[in-house]
């Protein structure tokens, strides 16, 4: 039998390529297929992975350090499963979602965002890992220029200059380290690096790290998210906030844990401190937004701010990392359902304000219910695959007698509730007697129900998913 | 001093340039224009401090060239949404 893992690179290159050329109606039909058959490679290539350990495939049979290897271990395997459900649930909302329309680029970009993220997950050289968030970069601006108005194009244009001067700035970290050790490959520089390296190496950690915080958006590099995520096309805000600003944290950590972790002890500190900052600044924002898309955006703000509570704790038990993993897989489905929300609350009552949402409960019960579900993972409710993370977060901040991180975890919850009871409350609320509501189709609203049912059986089906993370880990 | 050195030297002040043009507030495509100045400064750095042992190290040669071809298609991306935003500004 082939490797499946090179086949999940090749795949969405060949559909996004000939969606370009067949059109956005068969295109998308095509990107369907495509999709489904990647989730089960991607269920096969995990099922490897917990039978026989981490995988390594030399790309055309050459292999490091003449060629590129491309490896899957347990965590890689996580985002290829959690990436791969995620894109083909909202592959089929978008396709509803877009009829009438004409989405001249949306499938052949979906197909290139794919590649990218799956070429993100299976690097293993500093290099190729640039490349990849560098076409992961173009394919998401892109995705966000769909529609063309001035609001698009602007954000589009913001979010493109913040991730190149972030890229550039991880390749110098990246030049210093080539001219250091004479490899990019993760595998030979981590038993190099050491905490004796020469200043050079340093200088290069943090011109990577810093290069990462700005592409996953932490605070204070916050400030591209919220316009880009709130302008785009509701399918392409979900895609985003779900998985593309995932891909840059799992990199980071991949780096911490492995390459990196020498030089890591203080500036695990810092991040806290600026993922708890995150957390209740973001909420703020999401309670204060006038416009639905915005509250959810700035929410996503607030949820990548959790991810950064474990870095100070990674060091001392292995619950942080199945903590952070856990709040990245429940967070990407709950967001791509609470998006894919909002984006048929748009459609339906053809307004943008949580205002207007008046009427709502009654209309669209599913929906909103999708909505609601979404809510209580974000909000850290039992069962849901937030409750799972937060709990773990919890744990692990106790059993290495940080109350305060605890602290931040239980108040950035309640926050979340805020916002959440917010929208709801708009929503249960009588419709004023001259709204009027346009149909939406039922595919959209049961996209949305699946992602959201998803992110709480997260919550009941977890230890899989974390037995699978235990795969090949670097600590 | 050695010649490798002085390119990568070069290099890292010509990446300071670029990023701030990039960051400072400015003409779009004076921020566009500082990008290609910026990775062509971190390009300098790569092949500049990357000699072995006196000879050249074909391998940040070739990182050098992915680079630029992920450079132009980037340059390319940004002219065009700089060209849609100011249509829509009209």
């Amino acid at each position: 039998m082939t490797d499946p893992l090179p086949w999940l690179i090749v795949l969405p290159l060949a559909w996004g390529a000939l969606a370009f050329l067949l059109g956005p109606g068969r295109g998308g039909a095509l990107a369907i297929a495509g999709l489904a058959v990647q989730t089960g490679l991607a269920l096969i290539l995990a099922g490897q992975v917990l039978a026989t350990g981490v995988r390594v495939h030399p790309v055309g049979g050459w292999g490091a350090p003449l060629g590129i290897d491309l490896a899957v271990d347990g965590l890689s395997a996580v985002m290829l499963l959690l990436t791969q459900g995620v894109a083909l649930v909202l592959a089929i909302y978008a396709r509803s979602y877009f009829a009438g329309a004409r989405p001249e680029g949306f499938w052949p970009l979906l197909g290139f965002l794919l590649a990218a993220l799956n070429a993100l997950f299976v690097s293993a050289d500093l290099f190729n890992l640039y490349v990849t968030l560098e076409l992961l970069t173009l394919a998401a601006v892109g995705l966000v220029a769909q529609g063309g108005g001035a609001a698009q194009a602007s954000a589009a244009l913001r979010y493109l200059l913040v991730s190149l001067a972030a890229s550039g700035v991880y390749l110098l970290g990246v030049a210093l380290i080539y001219a250091t050790y004479g490899t990019v490959s993760l595998a030979t520089l981590a038993p190099l690096i050491n905490g004796d390296a020469p200043l050079a190496v340093w200088l290069a950690t943090g011109l990577v790290g810093v290069a990462l915080l700005a592409k996953t958006a932490l605070f204070p590099f916050h400030f591209w998210l919220p316009p880009a995520h709130g302008a785009a096309a509701a399918p392409v805000s979900a895609l985003l906030s779900a998985l593309v600003v995932k891909a840059s944290f799992y990199l980071l950590l991949r780096l911490w844990l492995g390459v990196f972790a020498p030089f890591t002890v203080a500036a695990g500190w810092v991040l806290a401190g600026l993922g708890a900052a995150a957390i209740l600044w973001g909420s703020w924002q999401a309670i204060h937004a006038r416009r639905i898309k915005l509250l959810v955006a700035w929410s996503t703000v607030a949820q990548l701010g959790y991810l950064f509570l474990i870095f100070p704790l990674l060091g001392s038990t292995a619950l942080a990392l199945q903590a952070g993993i856990m709040q990245a897989v429940s967070h990407g489905l709950a967001k791509a359902a609470m998006f894919a929300a909002a984006g048929i609350f748009l459609k339906a009552t053809g307004r943008d304000e949580v205002d207007s949402l008046a009427g709502v409960a009654g209309r669209l019960p599913l929906t909103l219910f999708a909505f609601a579900l979404a809510g209580v993972t974000l909000m850290g409710l039992p069962p849901s695959g937030g409750f799972l993370a937060k709990w773990l977060l919890i744990d692990a901040a106790l059993e290495a007698r940080l109350w305060p991180l605890a602290a931040v975890v239980i108040s950035g919850g309640l926050l979340a509730a805020v916002y959440v009871f917010r929208v709801l409350r708009q929503a249960f609320l009588l419709a004023p007697d001259d709204s009027h509501f346009h149909p939406v189709p039922r595919s959209m609203e049961w996209a949305a129900f699946a992602l959201a049912a998803a992110s709480v059986a997260l919550g009941l089906r977890g230890v899989e998913l974390l037995q699978l993370l235990a795969v090949g880990r670097v600590t | 001093m050695t010649p490798g050195l002085l390119y990568a030297l070069a290099g890292v002040a010509l990446f300071v340039l670029g990023l701030g043009a990039m960051l400072l507030p400015g003409p779009v495509l004076r921020r566009i224009l500082g990008f290609n100045v910026m990775g062509s400064g971190a390009f300098l750095v790569l092949v500049g401090l990357a000699q072995r042992a006196g000879g050249v190290d074909p391998v940040p040669q070739a990182m050098v060239l992915t680079g630029i071809v992920v450079a132009l298609a980037a340059t390319a991306l940004a002219l065009a949404l700089a060209r849609r935003q100011e249509q829509a500004d009209d």
